[in-house]
C-alpha cells in the first residue's frame, strides 16, 4: 500500500445544508415573479427603476468591499435581494437617481457600517426606505396608476427626472392618462388604496387586493403572489413560516379589536391585512434571518410586535403606512427579545415534567464522564 | 405500515435526519479477521488509571491471558489477544494524538484461534459485588464510543434505586452496523447480558431502545423473549443523535435526566448492545475482552464489512485487509458525526474503536468557505437538547467562554455535531464548543 495522504478535520465530518449563497439565490428566485408582476403592471418605468437599485446596492457592496481590502461579497447575492426588495417597495414612478440613492444608503449605511452580511442590526433595504423617506417625502408619496394603456412604451414623466433635481408635478399626466380610459369608473384618484381609506374614507375591493388590481409600491400590491412566493421558500425550508404568520396574526387581532370598538372609523381586518405593504412586508421583509429572533419564541414575540405596530402607526400616526417603521422597530427590539426568550434546555428544572425526587446532590458521580460517551 | 410504524416510533424532540449510509454493510455477517505478525496493545483504552502491566519482555503469552491489570477500581485489566512472544513494553503513537505505552507483541505463525483461557463460571449464584469483579475482570468497557469501565458504570450508588435497565441499540451514526449486527447474530449472549445486568442494579425491567430502521433485530429478539419476560424492545425514531444516552432515557421512559447529573438519578442505567452482548459471552466462561466487531466501510474500501478485529491490531493492517488501497482520503475512527480522523496509520485498534471510515476527501473548496451567521436558527430546530447555539457561536467568535458556560449552558453540550451538520454558513460550531470547555477547564485548574 503507498502512504496515503490523509486529511485531518474534526467532527462531524458530514455536512448537509444549502449554503448562505444558495439560500440567498433561491429568496432571488422567489422575488422574480413579484417584479415580473411589477413591470407587467407599471411598465418599463417599474423595469427600470428595478434595474437601478440592484445596479446601485451591487456597487456599492462591491465598492466598500473594495475600500475595506476584503473579498466581494456580491457573488453571494445578498446585495441584490436588498436592491430588489428595496426596488419592490417604492413608487413605480420613483425618480431614477433616487432610486441609486437608496440603493446606496441601503448598503453603505444599513450593512457595510456594521461589518457585512451577518452583522446588520436593522433589514438593509428598509434602511434605504426610510432614508429617501425622509429625504424625498413628496416622491415617495407620488402613486401613479397601475394599468396605464403607454406603460410599456414611455416612462413615467418623474423616472428620468435628471439627479438633483425635483421631479415634475405629475397631475398633467395622470389626467392624459385618465382621459384614455374608456371606463371612466376607474379614473385613477392619486391614493393607494391605504391612503384612499385614511384619508378620504374609501376601502377598496378585497378581490382587487388579493390579485393586485390597485396601485401602490412598485411590488407590493399582489397579496395572492407575494404569498405564493413566500411558500416557495417555506417548501425549501429557507425561510421561517412563522415570521409571517405571527405578523399578520398581530396585525389581523390588532385590528380585530380596533374595529370591534368602531367600525365606523377603523377598517376591518382582511383590508388591513391585504392593503399596503403589510403583506409584502411580512413575508419578505420581517422574515429576513439576520436581524430576526433565533428563539422560537421571540420570533412569535418579534411577529406580533410588528403587526401590532403596523396597525397602531396606520390608526394613529401621521402616514398611512407604518409596516417599514414596524419591522424597522422589531430589528431593534430583536437583542431584546432574544435575551428573555432563550429556550429551556435539556435538563433544566422544569416543574410539570416527572421527574424522579434526588437525594443526593446533582453532579456527584462515581466517576469521570465523557461528552463522548453520552452517544453512541 | 412503515409510515404507520414511524407514526408511533417514540423519540426525543429537535435532532437531524443524516443520511443513515448503512446499506454498504448491514447485510454483511460478521467476518473474522486474521492476526497481525504484531500487535500492540496499549495500556490505556479506557477512561481512569492506566493498566499495570504483568508481563516482560521475551514471556511467551497466551491468546485470552491477562497481560496487565487494573489499576484500581476505575480501571481495566487487558488481555493478551494473540499466542506469541512480548516483543517489549514501549512508547507508541494512538488514535488520540499522544503516544501511549503499550505491549507489543510478536504472533507466534501457527497461532490458533481458539481462547483456552477461562473457565466456566456459575453466575446465577454470585452475589452483586462478586459480579461486578467479575465484570472488571473481564476489562470490559463501554463499547459505544467513550471506553467507560463497565463495572463501574454498573454499580449504583448506594443512594439510588433503579427500576429501569436501558440498552442501547439505537446505533444512530451513519454507516456503523457493528450493533445491528450484533443484534442480529449474537442474540442469546445479548439477553444473557441483560439478565445479568439486571441482576446487578436491581432493576425490574430492562428495555431495548432499537431505531426503526433495524425492524430485523427488534423481530429478532422479540423471538427469544418470554411472555412475561422482564425485558421488552422499544422501538424509537430514526434520527441522530437517538443514541445519546440522556435522550434515549427521555423517548423511552419520558424522564429527563437533570443537567449536570447521571442516568441513575432518574432511576436508570444504561448500556450498549455491544457491552452487554460480550458481557453475556464472556462473563460466565470467565474470558476477557480481546476482540471486537469493528464496521469498516466507506466509499474508499473495496471490501466493506463488520469484522471481528482482535485488540492491538494496526490500523494498516485492518485497512489493507478490507480493501483500502492508500488513496487521498479522510480516515474516521467512530462515526462521522462523532469519530476522529487519524493521522498516522501505525495507531492500533482499541476497545472503544467501533468504526473505520474511509471517506472521501472534502476537495470543494467553495462549500468550506465560512460564512458570518445569518441567525437562520437552523442550529436551534438541531440541538437536541435546546441549546442556542448561534448565539454560543457568536460569543465563542469573541472568545467570551464564560459567559458560554454561564448563561448559555455549554457544559451540557455533549458534543453530537447537529449544530454544524445544518449550519448553512458552515460555521465550525462543535469545534468552538470544544475549545471553549478546554479553555474553561484550564481555567478553572490554574
Amino acid at each position: 500500500m503507498k502512504q496515503p495522504i490523509v486529511e485531518i478535520r474534526t467532527s462531524p465530518h458530514i455536512h448537509s445544508s444549502p449554503t448562505v449563497a444558495q439560500i440567498m439565490r433561491n429568496v432571488i428566485y422567489a422575488l422574480v415573479p413579484l417584479a415580473v408582476f411589477a413591470v407587467y403592471q407599471f411598465g418599463i418605468s417599474a423595469l427600470a427603476l428595478i434595474i437601478t437599485v440592484i445596479l446601485s446596492t451591487l456597487l456599492t457592496e462591491s465598492l466598500f468591499a473594495w475600500l475595506s481590502g476584503r473579498d466581494n461579497t456580491i457573488n453571494d447575492s445578498s446585495a441584490a435581494i436588498t436592491g430588489l426588495l428595496l426596488a419592490l417597495t417604492l413608487p413605480p414612478g420613483f425618480p431614477l437617481w433616487m432610486g441609486a440613492v437608496a440603493g446606496f444608503i441601503a448598503i453603505a449605511l444599513g450593512k457595510t457600517l456594521f461589518g457585512g452580511i451577518g452583522f446588520n442590526v436593522f433589514n438593509p433595504a428598509l434602511i434605504g426606505r426610510a432614508f429617501v423617506q425622509a429625504a424625498f417625502p413628496v416622491s415617495i408619496t407620488t402613486w401613479t396608476p397601475a394599468f396605464a394603456p403607454g406603460r410599456f412604451a414611455e416612462f413615467i414623466p418623474s423616472t428620468l427626472t435628471l439627479p438633483l433635481m425635483r421631479p415634475n408635478d405629475l397631475t398633467p399626466w395622470i389626467e392624459q392618462v385618465n382621459s384614455n380610459l374608456a371606463n371612466k369608473m376607474d379614473a385613477f384618484t392619486g391614493a393607494t388604496p391605504l391612503a384612499a381609506w385614511k384619508f378620504d374614507g374609501v376601502t377598496t375591493d378585497t378581490m382587487d387586493l388579493l390579485t393586485g388590481m390597485v396601485t401602490g409600491s412598485t411590488g407590493e400590491s399582489a397579496a395572492l403572489l407575494i404569498v405564493v412566493c413566500g411558500m416557495y421558500l417555506v417548501i425549501r425550508k429557507m425561510m421561517d413560516w412563522r415570521i409571517p404568520v405571527s405578523v399578520l396574526a398581530g396585525a389581523f387581532i390588532t385590528a380585530l379589536i380596533l374595529f370591534l370598538i368602531d367600525s365606523e372609523q377603523y377598517p376591518d381586518p382582511l383590508f388591513v391585512l391585504l392593503s399596503g405593504g403589510l403583506m409584502l412586508g411580512a413575508v419578505f421583509m420581517a422574515s429576513d434571518m439576520v436581524g430576526t429572533p433565533v428563539t422560537p419564541l421571540g420570533v412569535l414575540l418579534y411577529g406580533l410586535l410588528i403587526g401590532f405596530f403596523t396597525v397602531i402607526i396606520r390608526s394613529f400616526g401621521g402616514l398611512p403606512e407604518g409596516v417599514m417603521y414596524a419591522i424597522l422597530l422589531g430589528n431593534a427590539l430583536t437583542p431584546l427579545i432574544e435575551s428573555f426568550t432563550q429556550p429551556r434546555v435539556y435538563g433544566e428544572k422544569r416543574m410539570d415534567k416527572k421527574m424522579v425526587v434526588e437525594k443526593t446532590v446533582v453532579g456527584e458521580s462515581v466517576g469521570e464522564k465523557t461528552a463522548e460517551e453520552n452517544a453512541s | 405500515m412503515r409510515l404507520l410504524q414511524s407514526f408511533f416510533a417514540k423519540t426525543f424532540a429537535h435532532g437531524i435526519h443524516p443520511p443513515t449510509s448503512k446499506g454498504q454493510t448491514d447485510h454483511l455477517a460478521i467476518r473474522r479477521m486474521p492476526f497481525s505478525p504484531r500487535m500492540m496493545v496499549p495500556l490505556s483504552q479506557h477512561i481512569g488509571a492506566p493498566a499495570k502491566v504483568l508481563v516482560h519482555k521475551g514471556q511467551e503469552v497466551v491468546r485470552g491471558e491477562p497481560i496487565a491489570r487494573a489499576e484500581g477500581f476505575m480501571s481495566v485489566p487487558m488481555h493478551a489477544p494473540v499466542t506469541g512472544i512480548v516483543e517489549g513494553i514501549e512508547l507508541m503513537p494512538t488514535a488520540r494524538g499522544p503516544k501511549s505505552e503499550a505491549i507489543i507483541i510478536n504472533t507466534y505463525q501457527a497461532a490458533d484461534q481458539q481462547v483456552l483461557y477461562g473457565a466456566d463460571y456459575e453466575w446465577q449464584n454470585a452475589s452483586t459485588e462478586e459480579l461486578i469483579q467479575q465484570i472488571q475482570n473481564t476489562g470490559m468497557v463501554g463499547l459505544g464510543g467513550a471506553g467507560f469501565p463497565s463495572h463501574v458504570k454498573m454499580q449504583v450508588p448506594e443512594d439510588h434505586v433503579i427500576d429501569t435497565l436501558v440498552v442501547n441499540g439505537c446505533e444512530c451514526e451513519p454507516y456503523l452496523t457493528t450493533d445491528h449486527r450484533l443484534m442480529l447474530e449474537k442474540t442469546d449472549s445479548l439477553i444473557l447480558g441483560i439478565r445479568i445486568a439486571l441482576r446487578i442494579s436491581g432493576a425490574q425491567r430492562a428495555i431495548i431502545g432499537i431505531e426503526d430502521n433495524k425492524m430485523d433485530a427488534v423481530e429478532t429478539i422479540r423471538e427469544r423473549l418470554t411472555e412475561d419476560d422482564p425485558v421488552s424492545v422499544g422501538v424509537v425514531k430514526t434520527k441522530y443523535p437517538q443514541g445519546s444516552e440522556k435522550l434515549l432515557i427521555t423517548a423511552l421512559l419520558d424522564r429527563e435526566v437533570p443537567s449536570g447529573g447521571h442516568s441513575y438519578h432518574v432511576g436508570v442505567v444504561v448500556n450498549n448492545v455491544a457491552t452487554l452482548a460480550l458481557i453475556g459471552e464472556l462473563l460466565p466462561k470467565q474470558q476477557g475482552l480481546i476482540e471486537r466487531v469493528v464496521t469498516i466501510a466507506g466509499p474508499g474500501v473495496t471490501k466493506p464489512g463488520n469484522y471481528l478485529v482482535p485488540m492491538g491490531t494496526p490500523l494498516r493492517f485492518a485497512l489493507e485487509y478490507a480493501g483500502y488501497f492508500g488513496d487521498i482520503s479522510r480516515l474516521i475512527l467512530g462515526g462521522p458525526m462523532m469519530g476522529n480522523t487519524v493521522a498516522s496509520l501505525d495507531v492500533p485498534m482499541t476497545k472503544t474503536v467501533s468504526g473505520i471510515l474511509v471517506l472521501e476527501q472534502t476537495h470543494d473548496s467553495g462549500k468550506q468557505k465560512t460564512y458570518p451567521c445569518i441567525q437562520c436558527s437552523r442550529c436551534l430546530d438541531a440541538c437536541p437538547i435546546n441549546l442556542n447555539p448561534s448565539q454560543l457561536g457568536r460569543l465563542a467568535a469573541k472568545r467570551q467562554y464564560e459567559v458560554m458556560a454561564d448563561q448559555f449552558h455549554l457544559n451540557d453540550c455533549f458534543e453530537c455535531g447537529s449544530c454544524s451538520y445544518v449550519c448553512p454558513s458552515n460555521i465550525p460550531l462543535v469545534q468552538y464548543f470544544r475549545i471553549a470547555k478546554s479553555v474553561n477547564r484550564e481555567r478553572v485548574a490554574a
